[in-house]
């Protein structure tokens, strides 16, 4: 143990004096106060709370106090540092928080500025109303279709109770691939390729098929000789035209909400009993009938719109398709995507579905660019 | 089909209360839609009266002609007032001269407008004031008579009354859509049994209750063909065939949408359109030995009623006398025995004929006629005889003369049944039909049926020839059930499948180039030899395999597409032509290759077809493969307040192929090559797991002038579905390593011809498991590359699942350099 330092300079440790200490503390927090950005309260911390600042030098000369005296100053030197380190703590933050919100402030952006995210790209209307039918029948378990377009005759015609003098092949008038003795045509309607899904993919077969059909017909607002069909086809046991009407009306409801549909007998060779389809308007719900007030563009305020043909399949095509109708019975529908789409939407002309303008795709989401 | 209601209520005793509303959505609830309700009346509106004639005066005009200027008294309501010049009247100037004083005519005053837009206004005239027009029949619209003013009888009307009540009797029409199932609605009288079914009243049938006298002795008619089964023809003697058709028939004939032609025409059209039976009348003089039916012989030749020489076809059934032929059966008569204003004697004809023959030789003529689309669609066979004689009674009622012979010949076809089970009715229906109800239905509409036990017997009516199997029968019944009655059920299969994969995928690509950028067109899939040629697509290419349309819309479009650029190509002009600009657009369809002149065989439909006949279509259909095209020109990125435009360029052709592929897990290499329409230098071939599936790139400036697209336009073509034939199905997943990357670069001086994407495999394949990701950052040519050489800058990154040392990542870099060295003889750069 050393013995006590007797060698003292009173006069070398004057900066420890309580009074001196007071002083550098008083002017530092003058100094921290006063200071008006994070930056030069950097500088002031340097300057009074740094290494070489009075309080730091003062610091070193506490060991050259005696040892009674040391306790007492190094208390002293210890709180006025305590007491800096915080001022400027509190200082940093408060200017930090003022620089960062006038930061904020500068920073502030047009958000309602265009952001640009390249060209957008769009499906064609008659694609997104397949792919939501498609939806509605997979959801039930149904398969999906496809077959070729030019098409034979036997597929198109002949397996569909279509005879080679019948009159139906008139109201349907061919495009025939050259030349038409090679039984080659573009099919007129999607129907073969449930003629293909019987005999590919057998029975019991809930199937159906959407794609483009084909007729010689003209091209103007309401025609086109190119377009899109959808068609089911159910074949099980114990089908009747009950589960036919419970299809198209639960197809009805997931597209257009709460309408009914009613069939009207028709006449298709493909199905016997047949009948059209039509769907409740989906707009007016039928109130524009009679009501010249509340016109509707929709449905020409007749209620109702016509959307497809259907019926129980005739025999004579499940036979030609090796399925035995003593055992199996079934149902088939179809409707045009294309005049789907023309009800729905409103689009008022068919040649804009072909003519590629591309502000038709876009429409759906408002616009062209 | 048009039906007059009030020809319809000739036809039945409709209950009153039955209105043409009510009867309008009856009919349409049984299968017979009606379209439109037309009300027929006046062509006219405004003022339209009867007036007399009070005095004319003659007054020649310097012109030569002479104009009458007339007072007319128009009734009190109308006429001006009297002065000293004239009685209360009006002023009208007329040129015509066949009318006197005290004549009615008809006025048409200032206001009225006359068929054709014609307004009728006081206007001053050869110096007096015409206050109106007196009318002639064509000017009203009533006939083609513009010999003179209408003069109406004496006493038949009085000044002032309105001569539109008295022109036009107002009527309903219906305007029906008749299936070619029920064909005997082609007809008042059967149009007229459905009202009475729907209406709970008895049918009394004028075509049947009152089966005429038995006949003979009349022109020799011989069938020489089994295609006509039977044949009617009636001798009328002494008729005059110019006298006037009665007007309540002419108004009918013009409610129904048939002009009026003269008696005997007229006549035979009304028949037909009242009971469905087509009848033709010949000039009895002119008719050279006996009538034979028979088809065809080569080489004959026959001048139809429209003038036209046709040369005949061996499967045309013929109406012949010794002269040859003289009508084409069941479509159109011919002009040597046309019943001409000389002609005093008529055969009148009414034959049944098979559809089908009358089906094809319409068409093969291209002579549709109400007629040819009766038979076509099957007439009544029992009907022949009725229907000639209630036509030989109207046409003597108006035309004088009478029915002096008849010949009957053939027989109507035996009346056909079916057999079924009651309980068929209720299970197809999905409704319960009891047998009662059944019988009830079935009787209603006169269709006879026997029953034994649950088996019915259906005997099918001469007029329902579509009532052939017992599925016939249960729609008969089900159509007047009414398929409101049908409950509701959802059928759900037992068996499920999801969406196929096919479709799903193809579903994905879709979604995936439209979220990219692109928006989708469907363009008409026809095209042209000489839009091939501008492709410059040329020698054995498969591109210009084009199946030819035998009947195409337009000749200039007469081949199916083999590729899908010439319709976006015309899309982009459509566009642009819009001042659409910047596009980027896609089409998914079918293309078509021409695959030889294989038949398509048509088995039989008695039963499944054998496995080798559905292959032999097959063989014989063309490849048409699903394909996916886009084109993009102009701005990829407008300019905007983010900075400059980007134009649009080949890299975007290949991201879109890109991303097609990507989106079915798959990844897509390229290669540079040359093929049309791209150019020659900026195309590259698209490849999946080595297959090639397509090009890219920007297109030949030829084509681009050629097709007039904007300069620098780019084009991507894809057979889709070779690209989801390489779909991968999830692909795998290993560990992910969560220890340090190490990261090397190396830069290769290379020859100009090395493909980048040739140096980045060789440096993968170099550098073994332990690279995790290789990029190209930099291509430079320059001097410090060298003439003729580029520099290639790859990063690559190792990692494993350890640290790596320095050592070993930097060996590796070594190896994947090597490779590249020794392959391409590329040199490190410093």
């Amino acid at each position: 143990m050393s013995g006590p330092n007797d060698n003292f300079d009173p006069k070398q440790v004057a900066a420890l004096d309580a009074a001196q200490i007071d002083s550098f503390v008083t002017d530092a927090l003058a100094a921290i106060a006063a200071a008006p950005t994070t930056a030069e309260l950097k500088q002031v911390r340097l300057n009074h709370a740094g290494d070489a600042s009075p309080l730091a030098l003062a610091n070193r000369e506490i060991g050259a106090l005696p040892p009674q005296a040391r306790k007492e100053a190094g208390r002293r030197v210890g709180q006025a540092r305590g007491r800096l380190t915080q001022a400027i703590a509190a200082r940093q933050a408060e200017l930090a928080e003022a620089e960062l919100s006038a930061a904020l402030i500068a920073q502030r952006v047009d958000m309602t500025l265009p952001v640009d995210r390249g060209p957008r790209g769009a499906l064609h209307p008659v694609t997104n109303l397949i792919d939501e039918m498609i939806d509605v029948f997979v959801a039930m378990g149904w398969q999906v279709a496809d077959g070729p377009q030019l098409e034979s005759e036997w597929h198109n015609f002949d397996a569909l109770n279509l005879a080679p003098d019948h009159p139906a092949r008139a109201l349907q008038d061919t495009l025939w691939a050259d030349p038409p003795s090679a039984g080659k045509l573009l099919r007129t309607q999607t129907s073969p390729v449930q003629i293909r899904a019987m005999l590919e993919r057998g029975v019991p077969l809930y199937v159906i098929s959407p794609g483009k059909v084909f007729r010689a017909d003209e091209y103007d607002a309401t025609h086109l000789p190119v377009f899109h069909q959808l068609e089911g086809l159910v074949v099980d046991k114990g089908i009747s035209m009950a589960d036919l009407r419970g299809t198209l009306d639960h197809l009805a409801k997931e597209m257009f909400g709460d309408v009914s549909t009613r069939m009207r007998p028709h006449y298709f060779p493909f199905t016997e009993p047949s009948a059209e389809v039509d769907l409740q308007c989906f707009v007016c719900h039928g109130e524009s009938v009679g009501n010249p007030d509340r016109p509707c563009r929709t449905c020409r305020s007749e209620g109702w719109i016509e959307w497809g043909g259907c019926g129980v399949v005739n025999p004579r095509v499940l036979t030609a398709c090796g399925v035995d109708p003593e055992v199996y019975s079934g149902f088939a529908f179809g409707m045009g995507v294309d005049r789907t789409v023309m009800f729905r939407t409103g689009a008022p002309d068919l040649r804009d579905f072909v003519e590629g303008d591309i502000r038709f795709s876009r429409s759906i989401i408002g616009g062209a660019r | 089909m048009k039906a007059p209601i009030s020809w319809l209520r000739d036809n039945v005793a409709l209950p009153p209360e039955t209105n043409t509303a009510m009867l309008a959505e009856q009919l349409t609830k049984v299968g017979l839609t009606v379209e439109h309700i037309e009300t027929t009346g006046s062509p006219v509106t405004g003022p339209l009266v009867v007036g007399r004639v009070l005095s004319i005066v003659s007054e020649p005009q310097k012109n030569g002609k002479t104009i009458r200027y007339c007072r007319v008294d128009v009734g009190k309501a109308l006429n001006d007032t009297a002065t000293g010049d004239h009685p209360a009247s009006r002023g009208i100037v007329c040129g015509a001269d066949n009318f006197v004083e005290g004549d009615l005519v008809v006025v048409a005053l200032p206001g009225a407008v006359l068929p054709g837009g014609f307004a009728i206004a006081a206007r001053k005239t050869y110096g007096h004031i015409s206050d109106g027009m007196i009318c002639a029949e064509d000017e009203l619209g009533l006939g083609d008579d513009h010999s003179g003013i209408m003069v109406l009888a004496a006493g038949s009307a009085e000044p002032g009354d309105n001569a539109i009540d008295l022109l036009w009797s107002s009527d309903e029409v219906l305007d029906i859509e008749v299936t070619p199932d029920l064909s005997y609605c082609l007809s008042i009288r059967g149009l007229a049994r459905e009202a009475a079914i729907a209406n709970g009243v008895t049918f009394d049938d004028r075509y049947r209750a009152h089966l005429p006298e038995p006949v003979d002795g009349g022109h020799p008619v011989v069938l020489e063909s089994e295609r006509c089964q039977a044949f009617v023809a009636l001798t009328i003697d002494g008729i005059d065939p110019t006298a006037a058709s009665p007007s309540w028939m002419v108004e009918r004939l013009r409610a129904s949408g048939v002009r009026s032609i003269s008696l005997p025409v007229d006549v035979t059209n009304y028949v037909m359109l009242e009971s469905g039976q087509p009848l033709h009348a010949y000039d009895a003089a002119k008719l050279q030995g006996p009538i034979r039916v028979r088809l065809a012989q080569p080489g004959e030749k026959l001048r139809t009623l429209d003038g036209q020489d046709r040369a005949l076809d061996v499967d045309d059934l013929l109406i012949t006398d010794d002269s040859g032929p003289i009508g084409l059966a069941g479509v159109m008569g011919g002009e040597t025995t046309e019943v001409s204003d000389d002609t005093t004697s008529i055969v009148l004809e009414a034959a049944s004929f098979a559809a089908a023959s009358v089906s094809r030789t319409f068409r093969r003529h291209s002579l549709p006629s109400e007629a040819s689309k009766r038979f076509e669609r099957g007439v009544d066979t029992q009907l022949g005889h009725v229907a000639a004689t209630r036509a030989a009674k109207l046409l003597t009622e108006a035309g004088g003369g009478k029915v002096t012979a008849g010949t009957i010949v053939g027989a109507a076809t035996a009346p056909r049944s079916v057999k079924l089970r009651s309980g068929l009715v209720s299970s197809v229906l999905g409704t319960r039909v009891d047998q009662e109800e059944i019988i009830r239905l079935l009787n209603a509409a006169a269709i006879p049926v026997t029953v034994l036990g649950d088996l019915l017997t259906v005997t099918a009516p001469s007029w329902r020839g579509d009532l052939v199997d017992p599925y016939d029968v249960v729609e008969e019944i089900g159509r007047h059930v009414g398929y409101d009655r049908i409950g509701l059920r959802l059928p759900v299969p037992a068996d499920t499948h999801g969406l196929d994969p096919r479709i799903r995928d193809r579903r994905a690509v879709l979604r995936a180039v439209a979220a990219f950028g692109f928006t989708e067109l469907l363009t008409l899939p026809f095209t042209s030899e000489d839009e091939i040629e501008r492709l410059g697509i040329e020698g054995d290419d498969h591109r210009r395999q084009l199946v030819r349309l035998a009947n195409p819309l337009a000749e200039t479009q007469a081949y199916l597409r083999t590729t899908l650029l010439p319709g976006l190509f015309d899309a982009v002009a459509r566009n642009v032509s819009r001042s659409l600009t910047d596009l980027a657009l896609f089409e998914q369809g079918r293309v078509f290759f021409d695959g030889g002149p294989a038949v398509a065989p048509r088995p039989s439909v008695a039963h499944r077809p054998s496995p080798e006949e559905l292959q032999a279509i097959e063989e014989a259909l063309p490849e048409q493969p699903n394909t996916l095209a886009a084109v993009v020109t102009g701005n990829w990125r407008p300019a905007g307040w983010w900075g400059a435009a980007e134009a649009a360029d080949w890299t975007h052709v290949v991201a879109f192929a890109e991303c097609a592929a990507e989106s079915v897990g798959v990844a897509m290499t390229r290669r540079n090559v040359e093929r049309a329409p791209w150019h020659p230098g900026r195309c590259a071939e698209l490849s999946v797991n080595g297959l090639v599936v397509g090009h890219a790139g920007e297109l030949h400036p030829g084509v681009v002038g050629a097709f007039r697209l904007p300069e620098h336009a780019c084009a991507v073509e894809i057979n889709l579905d070779l690209l989801l034939a390489q779909s991968s199905r999830g692909g795998q997943i290993g560990s992910l390593s969560a220890f340090p990357l190490a990261k090397e670069d190396v830069a290769l001086i290379v020859d100009d011809s090395v493909a980048a994407a040739d140096v980045q495999a060789a440096l993968a394949e170099g550098a073994g498991d332990l690279l995790e990701s290789i990029a190209l950052f930099d291509v430079y040519t320059g001097d410090q590359a060298g003439d003729g050489k580029k520099s290639l800058a790859f990063a690559l990154r190792f990692r494993a699942d350890r640290t790596l040392t320095d050592g070993e990542a930097a060996e590796a870099r070594q190896r994947a350099v090597k490779v590249a060295v020794d392959r391409f003889g590329a040199v490190q750069r410093a």
